[in-house]
């Protein structure tokens, strides 16, 4: 090659290369937050380190929730000199094995779902909980919450870090008032009030399970919410662990009675057309309808709460006399026990060391849930945890029934299933279940692909 | 970003860039040294021997392990054909077989068919520049982004709503009903096939457009002072010229579309009769944490390139034996 | 291949008629010729607007309010206006702890892309050459064997070069860190490495094709005037194959621009190496709200490609081979 056909090779490399730098310009170097300027009571517990040791954690929480978690821990780097490195990305789940196999997973993970970390902890790549975490569990968890941290070999591995409630059910304050409709107490009363919306002459449910590649879920939280209620916690546990198969009578009931909802032409779906397609609209589009009042009813977990936004862009106010707001899913008979099922993390650690204990210890600490609390937008089932720093109304409310000593708790059934059914044939199936095809054709699919082993 | 982390990462590159071509240097340098006796063969060693190492460690040993995983379930132990028992016995099986095939045969011959075409009509006209940059975007465009971009050509909205996908708006002002396009069955796969085409006529484009320059202008004068038309001297001139060119693109455009999963997974996650095998395989391999069940469909992706591996090789023979 | 009849002399023509044809033919090739390249251009712009069309209404639509994206079409804009620079505005400036300036991840998405583009393209042109012009025992097999790895699916093979990784290079790179503290421990030299890996059965393959289409005269003319094989790839292959590596050097910087997976898989994910792509895929929310975002995003990454294809256009010059054969 010439020496021009070499400068000319250099010119974009050069023009890229000082765009860049234009962009790097804009950047700046952040000053540390130090000891001094912060009240460090609460962290003498976790020890004092030199040297600055790094202690990473990966995740799925990005963007601003990522955010507020760094924030979370921002004044116990400050008074123990431990630096937490978080890095969240989507693709986490789908990538810790690869990186716990290849020997470069971080040190600490943040498990969005108890499959996941039983997945992890069978294969060896998880270490033990340290004793203060288990220490703290056992203080500020119930025994269910530390029963998903514990692996199949007995060993307690991860502590809950955060809690979602779902099967909310969302709807319009002001509708129910003028048209005098009442919050129902059994599911029974759900299918009546559904009844007379229709007969008012709204389509009474709007729905949505577009979601990308996992097209599907929101349909699964549907059943699971129904067989959790009707037939009960035990019913639900052998559900997940396949002590009872997919197809069982118990599980096509469930199916059958959310069909009675969901496909139902005149119940569904409002404002976006008919019952397929619930299958192509998103799920962050599928509520919007409640606002307009073209839909009365929308089923949605709590976070739904950052999605009502009005047509200008606007938020919409979530609050008991507001724009919308949700009531829990109701027990199947009115009275019954309070059954919820939700979802929240498990944080694990892939190394040993004392930093990493003590930050271990201090993420499943009353202190930290309330740190991470009063920085909004989550809620945790830590019992230490001040109900009233959660930041909304609904926040308050799930916060209420997770501490709840009355409350059935399950997680979400489709993240304790193994992932070839919990997010693959389940999603799939509720797609083929809702373009027409019938219950036991579905639940049958389903079953057969749960893995033998 | 401090200063100095900018400094440490522009060291990095230039420090790689500087190692790397010292050592090719030194490479090539050593090839002019090398002893009289059998220099053939140091010669070919230090052209070869890079790429070949960085295969073994990189490619062939992972793909050898691969195979083994084949014949194990998720907790490692060993389970014979039962992966292919599985992979064969699930209801959706021959849609998807038949769905790759579709994808294979299609994708390929027209993307190199538009592409061929494009790069010839636009061949030494003014602003060819502009014209190809205009058909290799959607190559530039990330997956992600071409999601969106086909989500408003096929999005559905219900009768009274307006609609937001092109091709719906396109039906409804000829009056006629909008239709569910991606959930449609067997349509949906062919509009799945589109957004394929359309990402890879780029690449078809650019290579073959490099192959029609690299035919020597003489004989394309001489075939038009012969009075043929264009046609003509496009079959007898441009044509044998840049055959090696084709066979390689369609040849790559063949394996990438038997790889590329991510179209489908984005647009309808394998429902509604689309899925293709190796939608099946990233599913099954990283979302279920099936790692056999994905290794024995990468096996079977495998033999599915065979075909088109004893075609090149046919072609690379007949090379050869003409020069 | 086709005969080429039309190239024949007609035997036993008279000269003069001969002649008085050719005219003929020239007048009507020419009318001909006009005609065909009309038709052509009128493709071609079909073509280019099919193409484009698309990209076209995410352009607009990166101009518009959320809210009007998801309700209605891109091509209402006259009757639903509405401009926002908005969509834009998040996804170069918005920032947060967790997530530095967006000009971090500029650079670190070219520092991993001219390596990884530079290196594939220099070790496969060379390989390249060995398998058209070095004649050795089993080149044919080993060449369709390289070239079958290339429907090796990436994600298999992605554990067991990262525990390769992890044992050999990371005490490398540790030890560097120590040397110059500047450079992180989690550098981008695995990420360089795993994708000039990744690239090199399409880069042989591709490369291949061209290398030996070289006229071998030229290669013959130069060993035989005492050329080493080192001379001939340096002085006469490489020059001669500029369009063909021009064209995979476009595609493989934009294949690595545009790659999540590797690099989140070999970098760690870490501030310090994370590419562009891994920014824009966060911009979109936990849960996938803000996908809106996503629409300015697609044209903000898109740039620097498009720049790298225009400044490689030039190496697409005709007549490379020019006087080397006789035609």
């Amino acid at each position: 090659m010439s020496v021009k056909q070499h400068r000319r090779l250099l010119v974009p490399v050069a023009a890229a290369a000082v765009m860049g730098l234009a962009l790097a310009g804009c950047t700046g170097d952040i000053a540390a937050q130090t000891a001094e300027d912060t009240d460090c009571a609460a962290y003498t517990d976790y020890g004092t380190f030199e040297g600055s040791p790094e202690v990473t954690i990966g995740g799925t929480i990005q963007d601003d929730e990522a955010d507020r978690l760094v924030k979370s821990w921002a004044d116990f780097q400050a008074c123990t000199g431990i630096t937490v490195n978080y890095t969240g990305t989507k693709e986490f789940e789908a990538q810790i094995a690869v990186l716990a196999e290849g020997g470069s997973a971080p040190d600490i993970g943040i498990i969005p779902q108890p499959g996941l970390f039983n997945k992890l902890a069978d294969a060896g790549f998880l270490k033990a909980a340290p004793a203060a975490v288990e220490a703290n569990v056992d203080e500020w968890w119930s025994a269910d919450w530390k029963g998903y941290g514990t692996a199949a070999d007995g060993t307690f591995y991860a502590a809950p870090l955060m809690a979602s409630v779902k099967g909310y059910v969302w709807y319009s304050p002001s509708e129910f008032k003028e048209k005098g409709y009442e919050i129902p107490t059994s599911l029974d009363e759900m299918m009546d009030l559904t009844a007379q919306i229709a007969s008012d002459g709204t389509v009474p449910w709007c729905a949505g399970v577009g979601s990308g590649d996992a097209t599907g879920w929101p349909g699964t939280d549907w059943v699971e919410d129904y067989v959790l209620r009707q037939a009960g916690a035990e019913t639900y546990d052998k559900w997940v662990t396949h002590e009872i198969p997919f197809n069982d009578p118990a599980i096509v009931t469930a199916f059958n009675s959310v069909g009675d909802i969901l496909k139902n032409p005149e119940y569904v779906n409002a404002g976006l057309g008919d019952v397929s397609s619930i299958i192509s609209t998103e799920f962050g589009d599928a509520g919007l309808p409640v606002l307009d009042g073209t839909c009365a009813l929308h089923h949605q977990a709590s976070f739904y709460e950052g999605f009502w936004k009005n047509a200008d862009g606007s938020d919409a106010t979530v609050a008991p006399d507001g724009d919308v707001y949700a009531f829990l899913l109701p027990p199947a008979e009115s009275g019954g026990e309070q059954a919820v099922t939700g979802g929240g993390e498990l944080v694990s650690a892939f190394a040993e060391s004392d930093e990493i204990t003590a930050v271990l210890s201090y993420l499943s600490s009353d202190t930290w849930a309330n740190n991470r609390v009063a920085l909004k937008g989550v809620i945790s089932a830590n019992t230490g945890l001040d109900a009233s720093l959660a930041s909304s109304d609904i926040l308050k409310q799930s916060v209420e029934i997770l501490q709840d000593p009355n409350t059935v708790f399950r997680f979400d059934g489709s993240d304790l299933m193994p992932g070839a059914v919990g997010t693959d044939s389940f999603w799939k199936g509720i797609v083929s279940w809702l373009s027409g095809d019938d219950t036991q054709k579905v639940v049958d699919t389903i079953e057969s692909s749960w893995p033998k082993s | 970003m401090t200063t100095a982390d900018l400094l440490g990462k522009i060291i990095q590159v230039v420090a790689a860039l500087a190692a790397f071509s010292l050592v090719i240097g030194l490479v090539l340098f050593l090839i002019d040294k090398a002893p009289k006796r059998g220099r053939d063969y140091w010669q070919l060693a230090f052209f070869l021997l890079p790429a070949l190492i960085l295969l073994a460690v990189g490619l062939i040993y992972p793909a050898f392990r691969t195979s083994l995983l084949a014949f194990s379930n998720s907790s490692g132990e060993w389970v014979g054909g039962e992966n292919f028992v599985w992979m064969f016995t699930q209801p959706a099986a021959l849609i998807t077989l038949g769905n790759t095939v579709i994808w294979v045969v299609v994708v390929p011959i027209l993307s190199t068919a538009i592409g061929l075409a494009y790069a010839l009509f636009i061949d030494k006209s003014r602003g060819e520049k502009y014209f190809k940059a205009l058909v290799f975007m959607p190559m530039a465009i990330s997956f992600v982004g071409a999601g969106i971009i086909w989500r408003f050509v096929y999005d559905y909205k219900s009768g009274d709503s307006a609609q937001i996908g092109l091709l719906n708006q396109i039906l409804v002002w000829f009056g006629a009903e909008p239709v569910q396009w991606l959930q449609t069955s067997p349509i949906n796969t062919f509009l799945l096939i589109v957004v394929m085409i359309w990402i890879q006529t780029g690449f078809a484009m650019v290579i073959c457009s490099a192959a029609i320059k690299g035919v020597p202008t003489e004989q394309i004068e001489a075939a038009q002072l012969d009075g043929t038309n264009p046609w003509q001297r496009f079959t007898n001139v441009t044509l044998p010229g840049i055959r090696g060119s084709l066979v390689v693109v369609i040849t790559t455009i063949s394996i990438a579309t038997l790889k590329v999963f991510d179209i489908v997974r984005t647009m309808t996650a394998g429902n509604f009769d689309t899925s293709v095998i190796a939608n099946e395989m990233y599913t099954q391999a990283f979302r279920a944490g099936e790692q056999g069940r994905g290794a024995a469909l990468a096996i079977v992706l495998f033999l599915l390139v065979l075909p088109i591996v004893i075609y090149n090789v046919r072609v690379l023979r007949q090379q050869r034996e003409i020069r | 291949m086709s005969d080429n009849v039309v190239d024949l002399p007609i035997p036993g023509t008279a000269k003069g008629k001969a002649d008085s044809t050719a005219e003929v033919v020239g007048k009507a090739s020419r009318v001909k010729r006009r005609l065909t390249s009309r038709t052509a251009t009128a493709v071609a712009l079909v073509i280019a607007v099919l193409w484009t069309l698309p990209t076209f209404g995410l352009f607009i639509s990166s101009f518009r309010p959320a809210g009007l994206i998801s309700t209605t079409g891109w091509w209402t804009i006259f009757q639903n206006p509405g401009f926002t620079l908005a969509n834009y505005q998040e996804v170069l400036f918005s920032t947060s702890q967790s997530s530095p300036q967006l000009g971090a991840y500029f650079v670190n998405s070219l520092a991993i892309a001219i390596p990884a583009t530079l290196f594939p393209l220099v070790i496969a042109a060379m390989a390249a050459y060995a398998f058209a012009w070095i004649k050795f025992k089993w080149s044919g097999a080993l060449f369709v064997l390289i070239f079958a790895l290339q429907i090796v699916p990436l994600q298999l093979a992605l554990i067991p070069l990262l525990q390769m990784f992890t044992q050999f290079l990371r005490p490398g790179q540790i030890w560097i860190h120590e040397l110059i503290p500047m450079i992180p421990e989690q550098g981008y030299l695995p990420v360089w490495i795993a994708h000039t890996i990744f690239a090199l059965p399409l880069a042989i393959f591709l490369l291949h094709n061209f290398i030996s289409e070289i006229p071998g005269e030229v290669i013959e003319a130069a060993r035989v005037d005492g050329a080493s094989h080192g001379q001939v790839f340096f002085r006469i292959v490489l020059p001669l194959a500029v369009p063909a590596l021009a064209s995979f050097a476009i595609f493989q910087f934009l294949w690595v621009w545009n790659d999540l997976l590797v690099a989140l898989i070999f970098s760690g994910g870490t501030q310090d190496v994370a590419p562009l792509t891994q920014r824009l895929a966060e911009l979109t929310g936990t849960r996938g709200q803000d996908w809106q975002r996503l629409t300015a995003a697609a044209f903000v990454s898109l740039v620097v490609p498009l720049i790298v294809f225009f400044s490689l256009q030039r190496y697409f010059v005709r007549g490379l081979l020019a006087g080397s054969t006789k035609g």
